[in-house]
C-alpha cells in the first residue's frame, strides 16, 4: 500500500495552505490545553447526551463516538469541486430511480443488467410505474468521500436510504466554536448551522398535491432503542417538527394522521428514518411492530410523501455502485466529476478469480452490507480470516464486490502519543428538493483513531472531526 | 401535541415525583427507627414503610423479614421492584430521551446528569448510613432541581401543563398513602395527648412530606393529631396537601381545555373532587370515618388518572 496523502503536510512534506493557520496554532498551543479541551469535549457530549447503540454489546448500551478536537479543513476551492460532483452525482441517483420504477431505458440501453435490478432484494416491485411527488426519489444523500491525493476525489459508497451522522456535522461545530473560539477567529469557516432550514425546506417543497399550503412533516423514528435515536430527537427539535413513532401514526381512507391530544391530525411529508421493510407490517415485514399498516396504500395514493421515496435501496448497492459512472453518463451526458473507486464485481467470471487470488491486497465488500460489517480488509486481515472470507465469496459471488485497498489520507489526530496523522473519510449530506439540489458546505469526518486503520466506522471504533471549509 | 409526548411528560413527572417521595420516606423511617422502643412504639416502622409505597405484596413476594437493611435496598435499588427509587430514575430517563423535544435543555440535563450519576456513583448502592444520606440528598436534589426547571424554563403550554398533573396526581396519591397507613394515629377518639409514642410517629409524618415547619406557622400550637389531618387533607396553602393538588389539578386540566377549546369528563371529575375537598371540614370528615375518606379519594385520584389518560394520552 502507497504511502497516504496527508491533508496538512502534503506529499512532499509542505505545508498545505489551507492548514497554515492551523499548525501555526498548534505550534502555539501547550499539548496539556489541548489535552484538557479534549476532555471538556467529552463532558459536554455527554451531558448532552449525544450517544449512540452499538448494536449487540450488552455491555454498555450507549456510547460515545469519540470526537478529536482538530479540524479537518478543505479550501474552499476544493469544496466548489466536490459539491458540484455531489449535485451531478444525486440528480443522477435520481433520475435512475424515476428510470428503473419506470421507462426502464438504461436497462433497455444495456448500460445496467437487468438481474441487477429484478433479482435485488432491496428492489421494490410495489413501486413499479408508481409516480412519487415531484418526481423526487432521495431526498437526503449521504455520499462517502475518500481522497488519495491532493487532485481527485472518490465516491466510496452512496447512502440513499437513511443517512445518518449530520447531527455530529451540526453537534461537532456548536462544540468546536465553544472550545476553540481563538481558532475559529483565525479562519474564516463556512456555517452549516442552516441545514436544518435547508432540509425543512426541502421536506416541504416536496409535499403531496393533495397537501393544504402549510404543509405538517413528521420524523418517523423505529424510537429511544434504534442505534441513532439521539440524531431523530435531535433533528426534530432543530426542524421544530414531531418526532413520531409507527405508534403515533394511523391511516385512515388513504390517508395518514397522526394522534394528537387534541385528536387527529393529517400528515403529509414524512422523514422516515425507517428502513423500507420495517414501514408497513402489511406491505413489507409482516412482523415489524415499528412501522404503520396501511402506510404504503396512503403513499400509493399520492397522499403522503416519503423521504427517502420507498425503493431507493437500489441505488446505494454496492453492485450498482460500480455502474455509477455510466449512470452518470447515461443521464446527464457528462462526465463523472467525482470518481467511482474501481471495482471487481464478483458475479463476473474475470473478476471473481482475480479477486480470489488476491483477497490479501482487496477489501471486499458484501454488495447489501453497510456500516463496515460483513467486509474484508485484505492487508490486515490473518490468513485464516481471508480464508474463511474467500469460502463466503465462492459461495455467493453475486454477493460480494472487490476494490483495491485505497491509502486513504489522513489528517492530524490526537492521539495517546501526541498528534499523528490518521487515516479520514468524508460523508456529505446532499438534500434535493422540488426545485434545488443543495449541499451545506461541510459533512461528517470520520476518523479512524488505531494506528494504519481504514476503518472510520463508528459501531467500529471510529471517530469524528468538525469539517471545516474555507471561505478563500 | 402528539399524544404519546403527553404521556411521557406526565409519566416523567410522576416518576421523579414518586423517587423523592420515596427518599422522604426512607429518610422519616430511620429517624423513627432510630428512637428507642419507647418513644418509636413497637411497630415494625419498615413495614408500614412499605405499605406507605404501596409494595409491601411486592417486597414479600421476595423477602421475609423487613428490616433496615431489606427494605432500604428494596425501596432505593431493587431491580425487582418496579418502582424503586433507582427504577423510576431509569424510567424517567427513558421518558426524557423519548420526549427530548418537548423538554428545555434544563430539565434533560437534570435527569440526564441523576442517571449519570445514577450509574458512576451509586451503582453499588450504598456502603454506610452516611452514604445513604447522601443518596436520599441526591434523589431529592434531583426532584427539586427538575421541578424547578420546568417551572423556570418551560413554555406555559400543553408540554408543562401536562407534566405539572402528572406530579399533583402522583402528589396527592403519595400523600393520600400516607394517610391511609397512619390515619389511626391522627383519629382524635384515640385522645393520648402528646404521649411520646405518638408525638415522634406524627412528626414522622409531617416529616415525610416535609411539613413539619409549615405545621406550626399554621396553627401555632404543639402538635394535635386532627390539625394535623387538617393540614395534610384540607389546607390548600400546604403543596402537599390533597386540596392544593386538587387546586393545582384543575387548574392545568383548565388551562388545557382553554386551550384545546374543549372541556371534558377529566376536568369534570377533577372539579368535582376538589368541590369536595373545599366544602369539607375536619369534624366532618371523622364523623363520617376518616379511613373511608381517604380510601375513597384514593380511588377518585386514581379514576382521574385513567380519565386523563383516555381523554388526552391514548
Amino acid at each position: 500500500m502507497a504511502v497516504a496523502f496527508d491533508e496538512m503536510n502534503g506529499p512532499s512534506g509542505d505545508l498545505r495552505q489551507a492548514y497554515r493557520e492551523l499548525s501555526l496554532w498548534l505550534k502555539e498551543t501547550p499539548p496539556d490545553a489541548l489535552e484538557f479541551r479534549r476532555k471538556e469535549a467529552e463532558l459536554l457530549f455527554r451531558r448532552i447526551g449525544i450517544t449512540f447503540a452499538v448494536y449487540g454489546d450488552s455491555e454498555s448500551t450507549e456510547r460515545l463516538i469519540p470526537f478529536d478536537v482538530i479540524p479537518r479543513i478543505l479550501s474552499g476551492k476544493e469544496w466548489t469541486l466536490l459539491e458540484k460532483g455531489l449535485k451531478q452525482r444525486v440528480k443522477a441517483l435520481n433520475m435512475f430511480l424515476s428510470d428503473i420504477y419506470h421507462g426502464r431505458e438504461i436497462l433497455r440501453a444495456g448500460k445496467v443488467p437487468d438481474d441487477l435490478i429484478f433479482q435485488n432484494p432491496v428492489f421494490r416491485p410495489e413501486m413499479n410505474g408508481q409516480d412519487v411527488p415531484h418526481d423526487v426519489y432521495v431526498h437526503i444523500a449521504g455520499i462517502d468521500i475518500v481522497r488519495v491525493d491532493p487532485e481527485h476525489f472518490y465516491v466510496l459508497e452512496d447512502n440513499a436510504r437513511t443517512p445518518s451522522g449530520v447531527s455530529y456535522m451540526l453537534e461537532n461545530r456548536e462544540i468546536m466554536m465553544r472550545l476553540f473560539p481563538d481558532l475559529f477567529a483565525r479562519h474564516r469557516v463556512a456555517p452549516v448551522e442552516n441545514y436544518p432550514d435547508e432540509l425543512l425546506a426541502a421536506l416541504r417543497s416536496v409535499a403531496p398535491l393533495t397537501a393544504t399550503a402549510e404543509p405538517t412533516v413528521a420524523l418517523l423514528t423505529p424510537g429511544v432503542f434504534n442505534s441513532a435515536y439521539y440524531e431523530h430527537s435531535f433533528l426534530a427539535d432543530k426542524l421544530g417538527i414531531e418526532l413520531v413513532e409507527g405508534r403515533d401514526l394511523i391511516v385512515k381512507n388513504d390517508e395518514v394522521f397522526m394522534r394528537t391530544t387534541e385528536g387527529l391530525k393529517r400528515v403529509d411529508v414524512i422523514y422516515r428514518r425507517l428502513d423500507d421493510d420495517y414501514l408497513d407490517p402489511l406491505s413489507f415485514r409482516p412482523d415489524s411492530a415499528l412501522g404503520v399498516p396501511g402506510l404504503m396504500s396512503v403513499y400509493m395514493a399520492g397522499n403522503v410523501t416519503l423521504a427517502n421515496a420507498v425503493g431507493t435501496g437500489i441505488s446505494d448497492d454496492k453492485a450498482i455502485y460500480s455502474y455509477m459512472p455510466e449512470i452518470v453518463r447515461f443521464y446527464l451526458d457528462e462526465e463523472p466529476i467525482l470518481k467511482n473507486v474501481p471495482t471487481w464485481r464478483c458475479r463476473e467470471e474475470k473478476d471473481l478469480s482475480y479477486v480470489l487470488d488476491n483477497m490479501h491486497e482487496l477489501v471486499v465488500k458484501e454488495v447489501h452490507g453497510s456500516g463496515g460489517y460483513g467486509m474484508l480488509i485484505g492487508p490486515a486481515s490473518t490468513k485464516s480470516m481471508i480464508d474463511e472470507f474467500r469460502a463466503k465469496v465462492k459461495s455467493d459471488p453475486t454477493g460480494f464486490i472487490a476494490q483495491p485497498t485505497l491509502a486513504l489520507s489522513t489528517c492530524p489526530t490526537c492521539t495517546a502519543s501526541g498528534l499523528a496523522p490518521r487515516h479520514v473519510d468524508l460523508r456529505p449530506f446532499v438534500l434535493t428538493g422540488r426545485e434545488h439540489t443543495t449541499v451545506v458546505p461541510g459533512g461528517l469526518t470520520r476518523v479512524a483513531l488505531k494506528e494504519g486503520s481504514l476503518v472510520v466506522n463508528s459501531s467500529q471504533g471510529g471517530g469524528t472531526k468538525d469539517t471545516w471549509i474555507l471561505d478563500d | 401535541m402528539l399524544s404519546r409526548t403527553a404521556e411521557n411528560l406526565y409519566w416523567l413527572a410522576r416518576y421523579v415525583e414518586r423517587a423523592e417521595y420515596l427518599a422522604r420516606t426512607i429518610e422519616a423511617t430511620l429517624r423513627v427507627t432510630a428512637l428507642p422502643d419507647a418513644y418509636a412504639g413497637k411497630t415494625n416502622e419498615w413495614e408500614s414503610a412499605l405499605l406507605t409505597a404501596g409494595i409491601s405484596e411486592a417486597f414479600f413476594a421476595l423477602h421475609d423479614e423487613a428490616n433496615e437493611r431489606t427494605v432500604v435496598e428494596f425501596i432505593a435499588f431493587s431491580e425487582e421492584n418496579p418502582s424503586s427509587i433507582k427504577n423510576c430514575i431509569e424510567i424517567a430517563r427513558l421518558n426524557s430521551r423519548s420526549v427530548r423535544t418537548a423538554l428545555t435543555s434544563e430539565m434533560w440535563d437534570t435527569i440526564n446528569g441523576a442517571w449519570i450519576e445514577l450509574h458512576q456513583t451509586w451503582k453499588n448502592g450504598t456502603r454506610s448510613r452516611e452514604d445513604l444520606d447522601h443518596f436520599l440528598r441526591f434523589v431529592q436534589e434531583t426532584s427539586l432541581r427538575f421541578d424547578g426547571s420546568a417551572y423556570r424554563t418551560m413554555l406555559r403550554n400543553d408540554a408543562y401543563w401536562f407534566s405539572r398533573l402528572g406530579l399533583h396526581l402522583e402528589r396527592a396519591d403519595n400523600t393520600a398513602r400516607i394517610l391511609d397507613v397512619k390515619y389511626h394515629m391522627l383519629l382524635p377518639e384515640e385522645e393520648h395527648v402528646g404521649g411520646p409514642l405518638d408525638y415522634y410517629q406524627w412528626t414522622s409524618i409531617l416529616r415525610s412530606v416535609s411539613a413539619q415547619t409549615a405545621y406550626h406557622w399554621v396553627y401555632r400550637e404543639t402538635l394535635k393529631p386532627w390539625l394535623i389531618a387538617d393540614l395534610l387533607i384540607l389546607n390548600n396553602s400546604l403543596p402537599r396537601s390533597l386540596a392544593s393538588c386538587y387546586d393545582n389539578l384543575v387548574r392545568n386540566l383548565d388551562q388545557i381545555g382553554v386551550a384545546y377549546s374543549r372541556q371534558g369528563p377529566a376536568q369534570r371529575h377533577a372539579r368535582g373532587v376538589r368541590n369536595r375537598l373545599e366544602h369539607a371540614n375536619m369534624d366532618d370528615l371523622f364523623q363520617r370515618g376518616l379511613h373511608e375518606f381517604i380510601q375513597e379519594f384514593i380511588g377518585d385520584n386514581s379514576r382521574l388518572g385513567d380519565i386523563i389518560a383516555k381523554q388526552y394520552l391514548i
